[in-house]
């Protein structure tokens, strides 16, 4: 079991990690990596609401909008089909745990609020969130599986917005052409990046 | 057509893209780009729902209360995107199974938010609608670019026709197996911004 838990892990972080294996967070990814110190903030954050929020949806989908989930209130329910609604449910239990995690942070870690601060928000519009939880529920994992899917794939978005942040900073020494200079020199580093990574695929533990 | 309309409907094609100016809405444009189809119904897709998203958002932006605009915004989009899910699953199954969570990901496009943000939230619905299908024109001519050059290059179709005989079936074309992977996307965009600014000075960026 253990074992499992732990391939799932490393899946999630190396071999399928949602930045360069399947572009989610790409936005925040090339807009918030020019210094490592922010990529530092918004990789910790990011870590953080994924590893709340996939075993939260999770639940909800499987208590609440999966076939014959709400035959508890009453046995006429049995039949009710919500899942057409996990969009929206999922993107509201989001926007509303980074609401509830930016509370909590401010109130009882004022330090780490102010290191944070300006991305908390950014993240539930962050596509690495949504697009973990919908890979969770098109991939029935069990709640287990969710929680260690969520902060695997965290871990592994984080591992690459700083790495990704790191080689930006020594750009900036190099001699660009003018029109690649930024976004599109960004972009091409990326794509190296992501062939690095593809030396994961295949891997099993 | 005045000026004005002209300008909301055709700047965001060459000189305000959303994908190569603005850096919106990147993830979806590298994930369906594989083949030709798919990007083409992604952009359908996403040009209905960044239109009416802003036509929605624009009709009520005098009523929503600032505080919980984007809570208000994103309930607005994810309806939208659950009809349009529904509507693909309905008629052409095959490519929304290979779409898989990249529809659901529509909601969280920064081009839809980011023009329902800057754009809905301050101009009438007439001109909003129009202000959504420019930027889902522009971005779609981003999208299916790339698919021609991957779907072409990757596996010598187009739509998936033959249009160049590959080596596997007995003709002379032996395909480039870079292009069907991820990371050709991040570079056929690179050289396309790369193109775009060469051709357009003004949108460089000072560093």
């Amino acid at each position: 079991m253990l074992e499992h838990y732990l391939s799932l892990l490393a899946k999630s972080i190396f071999v399928e990690n949602m930045a360069l294996a399947f572009f989610l967070g790409m936005c925040s990814f090339l807009a918030v990596s020019k210094k490592v110190e922010t990529a530092i903030g918004l990789g910790a954050a990011v870590i953080f609401v994924l590893a709340v929020c996939v075993p939260l949806n999770q639940f909800i989908i499987v208590s609440l909008l999966k076939e014959g989930a709400l035959a508890w209130i009453h046995p006429s329910f049995a039949t009710v089909d919500l899942t057409f609604l996990s969009f929206l449910v999922q993107i509201g239990s989001i926007a509303a745990v980074v609401q509830v995690v930016e509370m909590a942070v401010d109130r009882y870690a004022p330090a780490l609020y102010n290191a944070l601060g300006v991305f908390l928000p950014l993240i539930a519009v962050n596509c690495a969130i949504l697009g973990a939880s919908l890979f969770m529920e098109q991939r029935e994992y069990s709640l287990g599986e969710a929680a260690v899917f969520g902060v695997g794939s965290g871990i592994g978005w984080a591992l690459a917005i700083v790495a990704f942040a790191a080689l930006r900073e020594k750009m900036r020494y190099s001699n660009v052409p003018e029109g690649l200079r930024g976004l599109g020199i960004a972009f091409i580093l990326t794509g190296l990046m992501a062939i690095g990574f593809l030396a994961f695929s295949g891997i099993q533990l | 057509m005045d000026k004005q309309t002209k300008g909301v409907l055709f700047d965001p094609l060459f000189n305000n893209n959303p994908i190569a100016l603005q850096v919106l809405g990147i993830c979806s444009a590298l994930a369906v780009t594989t083949k030709l189809e798919t990007a083409l119904v992604m952009s359908i897709a996403l040009t209905i729902v960044t239109a009416f998203s802003n036509l929605a958002i624009s009709l009520i932006r005098n009523h929503i209360p600032s505080s919980i605009r984007i809570i208000v915004q994103l309930t607005i989009i994810a309806s939208l995107v659950i009809i349009t899910d529904q509507i693909l699953k309905a008629f052409v199954y095959d490519v929304s199974k290979q779409m898989s969570v990249y529809v659901g990901l529509i909601i969280t496009n920064c081009i839809v938010m980011g023009r329902a943000e800057a754009y809905a939230m301050a101009n009438k619905p007439g001109i909003s609608f129009l202000d959504g299908v420019g930027n889902g024109l522009g971005y779609s001519m981003v999208l299916l670019a790339v698919a021609v050059l991957r779907e072409l290059f990757g596996s010598g179709k187009l739509f998936g026709v033959e249009i160049l005989k590959t080596v596997n079936d007995g003709g002379w074309y032996t395909t480039n197996g870079l292009m069907v992977m991820s990371p050709s996307a991040f570079f056929i965009i690179g050289g396309m911004i790369w193109a775009l600014r060469v051709a357009k000075p003004a949108q460089q960026e000072k560093e």
